[in-house]
């Protein structure tokens, strides 16, 4: 019962010091860090799934959230008209000859002999395969991306609407969010084909390195996601503000109520997003709650405990560590398509591992690693602490050169940094954690 | 046909920049090597180290230069490398001190030390963004061509120029000195094999009377002379900028785990091995091809195999090729 309070108070913690920021700073921004966090929680959730189940090391979580952004593009956006017949077309069976050329090598691998024969053969497939995908590729994105360069150029997505009406189906980006795990599950499977079973720090090199990979094709494949272009406007499953403030109804109950409309709006909004985020991480940590009690949940600690004992008893490990590979990802995914979302752009120059991948590992050692709450908790409070320590170390630093006088190059160079503060305070909170905390915040059980 | 122009011109763009950007990162694999083969962790802070060790680098260059102490032709980065060095070791020293050492002896899992890592990570990127900013900063001075492209044409009376930075002159010959070093110090002292003993055999290192505590130190202010060596080398080559020492994780690591993790030889071959792949795959081969072959045959596209933008993936696909086929590395390394 000791404990059951102990969290409960943790959480509330959380909550009061949201509510102060509403209270001290503005209401909208207590309802931004209260959407990002919940949407933090969940990828801490699905970390925690990798690491605290399986002790799966997964640095490449980074990877994970932008493919489920892409998802939302490839979803929400209008099809560029003429993309498809001009290009598209050819790029998918460009993709398929890439898809097939490397199964062929898959194939012969497997079937043949070992020797010079079958490396021949192989190298045969892979470079034949690779000029054929090349030439067939090339032609077909250069034609996609003559289309309108500075405003399309790339294929588009899924939404029924024209380039006028597509925001009116916005509810479809909904859709995304499924899709943005389904993109994320299918990049862990093959990293996870190929890179699980070898040591654990080979595989947290190649997720870092699929991470990588994934934003550099992002950047550059801009019949995909425009590049470094960026995709603006993806339609959103709520009304927009401007509606709303147009709305008689809506000005008139904001107003009954007290709060200037174009406040009205935007709160109105954010808390509608919150409710949606809420939704899906209530669900997400149901089922990881479930899964942890389950017996494949006892199975993965088992073999997370102690390896050699487990396939001993006939746990088939690797492929274990697959499903929780690819599970813990497609939550990432997730996430990253709700996040899109709730930004209504994709930047993919904005995806910095830092941020993305390592803020993540913080928030579920912080939190507890392996304690399902113990992430959730982690995801609020590193997210609130990462937006917070910036006025925090501008206080900070105008108090430290308050002694100074103006224009002291000192002073103001101090003070031009203080945005960096951030990385300095994670590092420093998450040593102390592992320090003197190591089971986090909400332990487990 | 011209074979000639056509090794010039790869002399030029592949081989020349490949043994440069090899240098660069077998040292920095050297060190990632060294910290795995002793302290039996991947250091994921390596990349910040580089970053900070060259940070003070930068910075003592600058205050040089404003007192007007120049080293002629040489950039006076070089003259500022003992002190970054100095900088990086005490850091070094001191991280060890206050986060590694408490793991140490309670015999933490590897794991945890990664995860350890990755805290002091961000702790030296914070102080690296905090000190210097975020941007490229530029602290090369001093002659900047060995050969430019235009006195190589009028000296051979060849239609293809080629140019040698004179920063990549000095990247190979500071490599080649630090690994000598590195190698005679590993091989020849009584401390380099007290290292070489507890990395191969740690108990029977403890019981011949190795005292590990100075194993460790020494390994630092090693990793950290390596580390801050080819961070400023890397800054001098290219440009000093916080945010591409921490990209540079991933071709070190590549390198460290292609050439067998804990193998010193391994780290440099395993550096030039990615560097030359990255280097000749993201290479467009139009200008070399066209002297290669007959006009008729000559190409119309860049023959680039892929766009400089996924060199990552090129170290990666070469790290999954050696992890599928030969998971120790190539010269063999250890595994926890």
């Amino acid at each position: 019962m000791n404990d059951t309070l102990k969290n409960v108070g943790l959480f509330t913690l959380v909550g009061v010091l949201i509510l102060l920021t509403g209270f001290l700073q503005s209401w909208n921004s207590a309802m931004l860090i209260l959407n990002m966090g919940l949407i933090s929680a969940i990828m801490a959730l699905g970390v925690n799934l990798q690491w605290g189940f399986a002790g799966l090391f997964n640095i490449g979580v980074m990877g994970f959230v932008a493919l489920g952004g892409l998802a939302a593009v490839l979803i929400g956006m209008p099809v560029t008209p003429g993309a498809w017949s001009a290009g598209g077309f050819g790029v998918m069976g460009a993709l398929l000859l890439g898809a097939t050329t490397i199964t062929a090598a898959v194939v012969v691998m497997k079937r043949m002999q070992k020797g010079h024969l079958r490396t021949l053969v192989v190298i045969v497939v892979l470079v034949g395969g690779f000029f054929v995908f090349r030439a067939l590729l090339d032609p077909n994105v250069a034609a996609i991306e003559a289309i309108n360069p500075a405003g399309t150029g790339y294929l588009g997505g899924l939404n029924p609407g024209s380039e006028d009406t597509y925001k009116d189906y916005g509810i479809i980006v909904l859709l995304a969010w499924p899709l943005g795990g389904a993109l994320a599950a299918g990049a862990a499977w093959l990293i996870g084909k190929t890179a699980l079973g070898l040591r654990s720090d080979y595989l947290a090199i190649a997720t870092l390195g699929i991470a990588e990979i994934i934003i550099a094709v992002l950047k550059n494949e801009d019949w995909l996601s425009r590049g470094v272009k960026n995709v603006i406007g993806i339609p959103r499953p709520v009304p927009f503000e401007i509606d709303l403030q147009n709305d008689p109804g809506f000005v008139e109950t904001a107003s009954g109520l007290g709060i200037d409309p174009m406040m009205a709006s935007t709160l109105y909004v954010k808390l509608l997003y919150a409710g949606l985020f809420l939704v899906v991480l209530v669900v997400l940590l149901w089922m990881a709650q479930k899964a942890l009690a389950s017996p494949w949940g006892r199975m993965l600690r088992a073999i997370r405990d102690n390896e050699v004992a487990a396939e001993a008893m006939g746990k088939d490990v690797k492929k274990r560590h697959l499903q929780v590979f690819i599970l813990g990802s497609a939550i990432c995914g997730i996430a990253g398509a709700m996040m899109t979302t709730l930004d209504g752009q994709l930047v993919p120059s904005a995806y910095q591992p830092l941020r993305f991948t390592f803020l993540v590992w913080v928030m579920v050692i912080v939190g507890g690693s392996g304690n399902n709450f113990g992430a959730v908790l982690g995801g609020f409070l590193i997210w609130l602490l990462w937006v917070q320590v910036e006025p925090m170390g501008r206080l900070f630093m105008d108090l430290i050169t308050s002694g100074m006088s103006d224009g002291y190059w000192l002073k103001t160079h101090l003070l031009e940094s203080a945005a960096h503060m951030r990385l300095l305070t994670m590092g420093l909170v998450l040593l102390l954690v592992l320090r003197f905390s190591p089971r986090g915040l909400i332990p487990e059980k | 046909m011209d074979f000639l122009n056509a090794f010039v011109a790869l002399s030029n763009y592949v081989l020349i920049p490949g043994i440069a950007y090899g240098s660069q990162l077998a040292l920095g694999a050297l060190g990632v090597t060294l910290v795995y083969g002793i302290l039996r962790f991947s250091n994921f802070a390596h990349g910040d180290t580089m970053a900070f060790g060259a940070m003070v680098t930068v910075l003592v260059t600058w205050w040089l230069q404003s007192l007007g102490v120049s080293l002629g032709p040489l950039p006076t980065a070089l003259l500022a490398l003992p002190i970054g060095i100095i900088g990086c070791i005490l850091m070094l020293l001191a991280t060890d001190r206050a986060v590694y050492h408490f793991y140490r002896e309670k015999k933490a899992k590897p794991v945890i030390l990664v995860i350890v890592s990755m805290g002091v990570m961000f702790i030296m990127n914070g102080i690296v963004r905090l000190i210097i900013g975020p941007d490229d900063q530029r602290f090369l001075d001093g002659e900047r061509f060995l050969i430019s492209a235009r006195d190589f044409k009028e000296m051979t009376g060849l239609a293809e120029g080629l140019a040698i930075k004179s920063t990549q002159v000095i990247t190979l010959i500071t490599a080649i000195i630090v690994v000598a070093l590195l190698f005679w110090f590993l091989n020849r002292t009584r401390a380099g094999k007290s290292m070489r003993a507890y990395s191969d055999n740690e108990d029977l290192a403890l019981l011949s009377g190795v005292n590990p505590e100075r194993v460790v130190m020494l390994t630092w202010v090693i990793v950290a002379t390596l580390a801050t060596v080819a961070g400023v080398l890397y800054g001098l080559d290219k440009s000093f900028k916080p945010f591409t020492y921490f990209q540079l994780l991933l071709p070190i690591f590549a390198a460290a785990i292609v050439g067998g993790l804990g193998s010193p030889l391994g780290a440099i071959t395993g550096g030039f091995v990615i560097a030359f792949s990255e280097v000749t795959i993201t290479y467009a081969w139009k200008k070399v091809l066209g002297y290669m072959m007959p006009d008729s045959l000559a190409p119309d596209g860049l023959v680039q195999l892929l766009s400089t933008d996924y060199k990552f993936a090129v170290s990666f696909a070469i790290l999954l090729i050696v992890l599928l086929f030969k998971p120790t590395g190539l010269f063999k390394g250890q595994s926890v």
